[in-house]
């Protein structure tokens, strides 16, 4: 086989050099968004990047992971119920909502060890009760009052203006080292497993894969990305009702994004986000043929675009704009139709 | 290090799906380096003998050893970084991955393979498994005969010392039959065992040297493949029916 010795291996592509540039450039211009945008458009741009958190990191459960859960407000909530308790117990307020999305990470290690036996169908209505318990059992703390709810008082001691752009530089700082994170971690050896267990889970085991620890890591990371999410909504909306964080609603727009941005893709789910959040802006943000609508789309996709309109495109076209994959520089010869007798030419 | 003793030993291995015994009291071994057939026909219990020997589905009965240690325990990944692989008769390429990614992770994950090294070692396996030129394809747009072939190349990339191969010879043309015997050659001068269950039996024994007929669950013959051909009770649950001999009608 010495004919494969010159064959090389690209990861990196000019253009996947200038779109990473672009995006990073993208990133430290949103740095500046507090100085630059009226308060309502720092605002929205908050809830932006809260979304692509959520729909990031429920693509890796359920893109990569394959694991369909319908439940992931319970870590949103804990996330947010977290950060309130942490902040009541007198840590400085933006570093309890790191610190929640640890704690709550640290709480799906259990929880995972039991839903992960689940498989399919189980998984999802499974975490759908672990929210509701969750619910439950918040609303059971003396400081949250039942569905009276509570707030992050410790954020009233910030004046509105540096509240409001110290929780959009949070809430910057979350997604992109979340995005940076995954694609990392994509990137990476456990990124190719990742991908064998998103397309074949019984295949992945046959050549080595070790599937349960790798989902075991994907659900804490998701789970841990959701609470971050949860706890700095808090810091936009300060108050804390616990029905409206345990709301199914939320992964019904983790889902929606999702699957209209592509599952299973890095680029999708952000695209998804950013797709929800001009819906959600042109169409108000309320009612319930809102959500029918937004199901009946999400439902749409799945039937009759299943990989969302990342995935057509980049089946289509293959764009590489991020260095996620490999590509083997094939000899002009080499390059087939049909790909037979590809040996002999090497 | 000198082994004598089989690279893989089966004995007694029972395995049912609800009722239907599917596998009954099955010994099987494998030597160090040689390659085995396994014919029977369709229901016989083939394919399932090679899910409990690669580890996905645990037998009710018996006991699997793998270079002297035993494996029975052991989930299909584990006995795979252990150095046993398969491929599926119903072929499962990753489909969203480039045939390249998919040897990729192959070599990763079972072989533990890093970096430049294991790039390189996948393209040489691609190479020998006649699939270099379709190694920049995702795996969902692959034709079953390249499905197949991908099929064997994955499961060579986790540098296996026993390979168990599931029909992946099926519904090839002469000419691709010829292709697949040298490659399936070349794999066992690298020393590696195979076992291969096939119904190309005249495919089959140009490269095995022993060969095993299973029918209703049991092994019905096992031995040097010209005297198991002429084994009467071969003939008549498996070749009788085959070749469609007018005794059996
Ligand atoms: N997962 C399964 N669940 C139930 N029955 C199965 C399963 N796998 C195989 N069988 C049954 O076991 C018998 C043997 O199947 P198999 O091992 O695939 O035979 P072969 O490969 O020799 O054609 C068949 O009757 C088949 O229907
Ligand atoms: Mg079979």
């Amino acid at each position: 086989m010495s004919g494969v010795g010159d064959l090389g291996v690209e990861r990196w592509t000019p253009r996947a050099a200038v779109f990473v540039a672009a995006a990073l450039a993208v990133l430290g211009g949103l740095a500046f968004g507090p100085a630059l945008f009226s308060a309502a458009i720092t605002e929205r741009l908050s809830a932006l990047f809260i979304y692509v958190i959520l729909a990031v990191m429920w693509n890796v459960l359920a893109g990569y992971g394959g694991l369909v859960s319908v439940g992931q407000q319970a870590f949103f909530g804990l996330g947010a119920y977290v950060a309130v308790r942490l902040s009541a117990a007198g840590i400085s307020v933006y570093p309890a909502l790191l610190l929640a999305a640890l704690v709550v990470g640290g709480l799906a290690l259990p929880i995972g060890e039991v839903m992960l036996r689940l498989s399919g169908g189980e998984f999802a209505i499974g975490m759908w009760v672990v929210a509701e318990l969750a619910h439950l059992l918040v609303n059971l703390d003396p400081l949250v009052q039942g569905e009276t709810g509570t707030s992050l008082i410790a954020l009233d001691a910030f004046g509105a203006a540096a509240r409001r752009a110290d929780t959009y530089w949070a809430a910057l700082a979350a997604m992109a080292f979340l995005l940076a994170l995954v694609f990392l971690m994509l990137r990476g050896r456990l990124g190719t497993a990742l991908q064998a267990i998103r397309d074949d889970d019984v295949a992945a085991a046959s050549i080595g894969v070790r599937v349960l620890a790798t989902k075991r890591v994907v659900f804490v990371l998701a789970a841990a990305g959701a609470a971050l999410a949860g706890a700095l909504w808090l810091a936009t909306a300060i108050t804390f009702q616990p029905h409206a964080y345990f709301s199914v609603q939320w992964t019904a727009y983790m889902i929606f994004m999702t699957l209209v941005g592509g599952l299973g893709t890095f680029e999708g789910p952000v695209l998804g986000a950013v797709l929800f959040f001009i819906v959600e802006t042109a169409f108000g943000a309320s009612g319930v043929w809102y959500l029918v609508g937004l199901g009946a789309a999400a439902l749409g996709f799945a039937l009759f675009a299943p990989r969302g309109v990342w995935g057509a495109f980049a089946a289509r076209f293959s764009p590489r704009l991020l260095p996620l994959g490999y590509h083997v520089v094939l000899p002009a010869g080499l390059v087939p139709a049909l790909g037979k007798k590809g040996e002999e030419q090497a | 290090m000198t082994q004598t003793g089989p690279i893989l030993a089966a004995t007694g291995l029972g395995k049912r799906f609800g009722a239907l015994v599917v596998l009954e009291d099955v010994d099987f071994t494998v030597g160090i380096g040689e390659a085995v057939g396994i014919v029977g026909p369709n229901g016989a219990g083939k394919t399932t003998l090679l899910n409990v020997l690669s580890g996905r589905y645990a037998p009710e009965a018996g006991r699997i050893t793998f270079r002297g240690a035993d494996v029975t325990a052991l989930d299909v990944a584990a006995r795979c970084r252990l150095g046993i692989a398969r491929s599926h008769q119903i072929p499962r390429p990753f489909g969203g991955m480039t045939v390249f990614e998919n040897l990729l992770v192959a070599a990763a994950a079972g072989a533990g393979a890093r970096g430049r090294m294991a790039e390189q070692r996948v393209l040489e396996t691609l190479a020998l498994c006649g699939l270099l030129g379709l190694a920049n394809r995702r795996g969902e747009t692959l034709g079953l005969l390249d499905r197949k072939r991908l099929e064997l190349a994955r499961a060579l990339a986790t540098e296996p010392a026993l390979l168990l191969l599931d029909e992946i010879g099926a519904g090839l043309t002469d000419g691709e039959a010829r292709g697949l015997v040298e490659i399936i050659g070349a794999i066992r001068e690298r020393g590696i065992a195979i076992v291969w269950i096939e119904h190309i039996v005249h495919v089959l024994v140009q490269v095995v040297g022993r060969l095993v007929c299973m029918d209703a669950g049991r092994v019905i013959a096992d031995g040097e493949p010209a005297a198991v051909l002429r084994n009467a009770a071969v003939i008549d649950a498996y070749l009788g029916s085959a070749t469609h001999a007018p005794a059996h009608g």
